[in-house]
């Protein structure tokens, strides 16, 4: 019993300096933030308050409402457009592939633009896309356009290229190491029985990597859903995100008591998804072995 | 001989240059049990996945009754394979995973069904129709794998190492079970395993693989007792390998010189000349053990040797045995109702082993 207490002490007094950290830099901040959303906006500042108010103009000023629509399409764009060319990709490295070490490379490949800065990364597609820029320059080279267009820039296209281009890797990871978990035995076994590789893909493959396919869609969904960095690079006016208007009520409008409750909705949105994958993910768990 | 299965020179080089079968020629005949034996890398694995259509021969062709199949895809092949890790789909019960086939190729549900549980019946699963494979013991996925096999009705049943995982009061038991679902469906077997005991129990025919090539096919008991060279000797059973040289060769038959003395053999061992290394193989079980002094040689052989160690094994005694040799000289003793263990010779006694000449086995040494 009193070993027992010891281990208890012990175990607890591991965990504490971690366990302090999230609860000091996390839940209180949070709860802070959670708190801050009632209060009320009284020029030039704020004032402690118990009312609703900040939620109800989020969900009856069409500028709020409009943007967390717009947030949420861009983020579901963006996952789809993710997943359409990750798949295809991380298929082709693990099937096609044959040699281990040309596979490693080649994935490596995939992954290495998460080790250069984020804002190089969408500054790219700034130079790409601008009426000055790479595109442009080519489509009048070639006498498709007579003039620079800058239909390509500025808008939710570029938002959902550059973001899909950005958090693409993040799809490839999960989808990779999903099919990489598939004996081939498995496609060979669907062949065996008379499917064709078409729907033995169907059936088989495709199935048995949906947990790959269900983390990917929520690391892009969930980092796009965040994002304000690639607003300001090459978002223009329509593609401004929820983040951005987060951000400009606890600078420039001095708003905090709705950016709190902004944040909070986010927060709500984003867990919700999580919780929903992982619970899709826990159903769909499979024992391969 | 209907020959269900034909491997005409059929050669398998993977791209690394691995020469993985090389120029096997096989018949596989209309309901026959057929095992390929050999140690891994022997080849046995992919020949098998070439009859399954998995892997494209780089020479030659592969027939299925009579038709050409070396360019089919598996998918349009009648013949089925139970994998060594039975490959059962994850994501689907037992009864879906039985179902696969014959769902995929547009069977009407109503005919699925009925067709499913006969499948899990022969194989004594009907129970365990909703279960998900991860549920399943090895022995349990075995038959599913078996069941979803034999489901498609297959006109060559192909397992590769089936019983491999198991252990090994399992392994036996489904030896038996395979052996009478054989004679049972009349299907043709083509069984892959690196276990001599396996294949002696179960086959009609076992074909021994060495480096791609079949070293000897036949049935179990003629492999056993007339293995075709020093490999097969050693590869089914144990043998005794005593090194030796023709001391003379005539009409009347053959003289070999032993470490530990002259032996005459009969005429049947031919095409030996004077001088030539030779191995001498006996098997363990075939050599009696005499009472020293006693035993004539003129019916059979004698050697003359001192018990080094002897093993219990519960129904058998294995003596190791000192013939002047470099290896010991094995010999099995059977243990019956009337044997005492203090009639067992003890470790450093003058023993005489007396051999069937017809029991020895000769080959010529491999340089």
């Amino acid at each position: 019993m009193k070993a027992g207490a010891t281990r208890q002490a012990r175990a607890a007094g591991l965990v504490s300096p971690p366990l302090l950290w999230v609860l000091l830099f996390m839940i209180v901040p949070y709860l802070i933030m959670f708190t801050y959303s009632f209060y009320t906006k009284r020029f030039p500042t704020f004032v402690p308050d118990f009312q609703f108010g900040n939620y109800g103009t989020i969900f009856t000023d069409p500028q709020y409402y409009q943007i967390l629509f717009r947030t949420f399409k861009i983020a579901c764009l963006v996952a789809v457009a993710a997943l359409t060319c990750a798949y295809p990709l991380a298929y082709f490295l693990v099937f096609r592939v044959r040699r281990p070490g040309a596979r490693m490379i080649l994935y490596m490949m995939v992954i290495a633009p998460l080790w250069i800065s984020y804002l190089l990364r969408a500054y790219t597609w700034k130079t790409i896309l601008g009426s000055e820029g790479v595109l442009n320059t080519f489509l009048v080279w070639t006498g498709i356009l007579a003039e620079p267009t800058d239909i390509f820039l500025y808008n939710q296209f570029s938002m959902v290229v550059t973001l899909t281009y950005i958090f693409v890797p993040f799809m490839v990871m999960p989808i990779f190491t999903a099919l990489e978990k598939i004996p081939p035995s498995m496609v060979e076994a669907s062949k065996d029985l008379g499917v064709g590789p078409l729907r033995s893909f169907l059936f088989v493959t495709l199935p048995l990597s949906m947990p790959g396919v269900i983390a990917g869609l929520t690391f892009t969904f969930c980092l796009t859903f965040g994002d304000f960095i690639a607003a300001f690079l090459v978002g223009g006016p329509n593609g401004f995100m929820i983040a951005n208007i987060v951000q400009s009520q606890f600078g420039a409008a001095l708003n905090w008591p709705l950016g709190s409750a902004l944040s909070i909705i986010m927060l709500v949105i984003v867990l919700s998804i999580i919780s929903l994958s992982d619970r899709l993910e826990r159903s769909g768990r499979l024992d391969l072995g | 001989m209907d020959s269900i299965i034909r491997l005409n020179h059929v050669t398998k080089r993977f791209s690394g240059g691995v020469l993985a079968v090389d120029d096997v020629s096989l018949d596989v005949a209309r309901g026959e049990f057929v095992t390929l034996l050999g140690p891994s890398g022997c080849g046995k694995t992919t020949t098998l996945r070439m009859i399954a259509g998995f892997e494209l021969p780089s020479v030659g062709r592969i027939h299925l009754e009579g038709d050409d199949v070396t360019d089919l895809p598996p998918y349009k092949r009648q013949v089925n394979t139970v994998f060594q890790d039975y490959a059962l789909f994850p994501h689907m019960t037992v009864s879906q995973n039985v179902g696969y086939g014959l769902k995929v190729a547009g069977v009407p549900k109503v005919q699925i069904g009925p067709m499913v549980n006969e499948a899990l019946g022969t194989v004594g699963l009907l129970d365990k129709a909703e279960a998900r494979p991860a549920h399943l013991s090895g022995g349990q996925k075995q038959r599913v794998a078996l069941a979803r096999a034999l489901v498609r009705k297959p006109k060559v049943l192909l397992l590769d190492e089936p019983l491999s995982a198991l252990d090994a009061k399992l392994r036996e038991a489904m030896q038996v079970e395979l052996k009478h679902l054989h004679e049972q469906l009349g299907l043709t077997f083509i069984f892959v395993t690196h276990d001599q005991t396996e294949a002696l129990v179960m086959s009609d025919r076992v074909v021994v693989m060495k480096e791609g090539r079949i070293e000897q096919s036949g049935s179990p008991a003629d492999l056993y007792d007339h293995p075709a060279s020093a490999y097969v000797a050693n590869f089914i059973g144990t043998s005794n390998l005593i090194e030796g040289r023709i001391a003379t060769s005539d009409t009347n038959g053959l003289v070999v010189e032993l470490a530990g003395g002259r032996i005459p053999l009969e005429q049947a061992h031919h095409g030996f000349r004077g001088g030539e290394q030779v191995l001498l193989a006996v098997r363990p079980e075939k050599v009696r053990l005499l009472p020293p002094g006693q035993g004539d040689a003129t019916n059979g052989i004698v050697l003359d040797g001192t018990m080094r160690d002897r093993l219990f094994h519960g129904d058998t005694y294995r003596f190791e045995i000192d013939i002047g040799d470099a290896r010991p000289f094995l010999v099995d003793m059977q243990l019956v109702s009337l044997t005492r263990h203090t009639d067992v010779p003890q470790p450093g006694e003058r023993v005489r082993l007396h051999l069937d000449p017809n029991t020895v086995s000769l080959f010529r040494a491999e340089s």
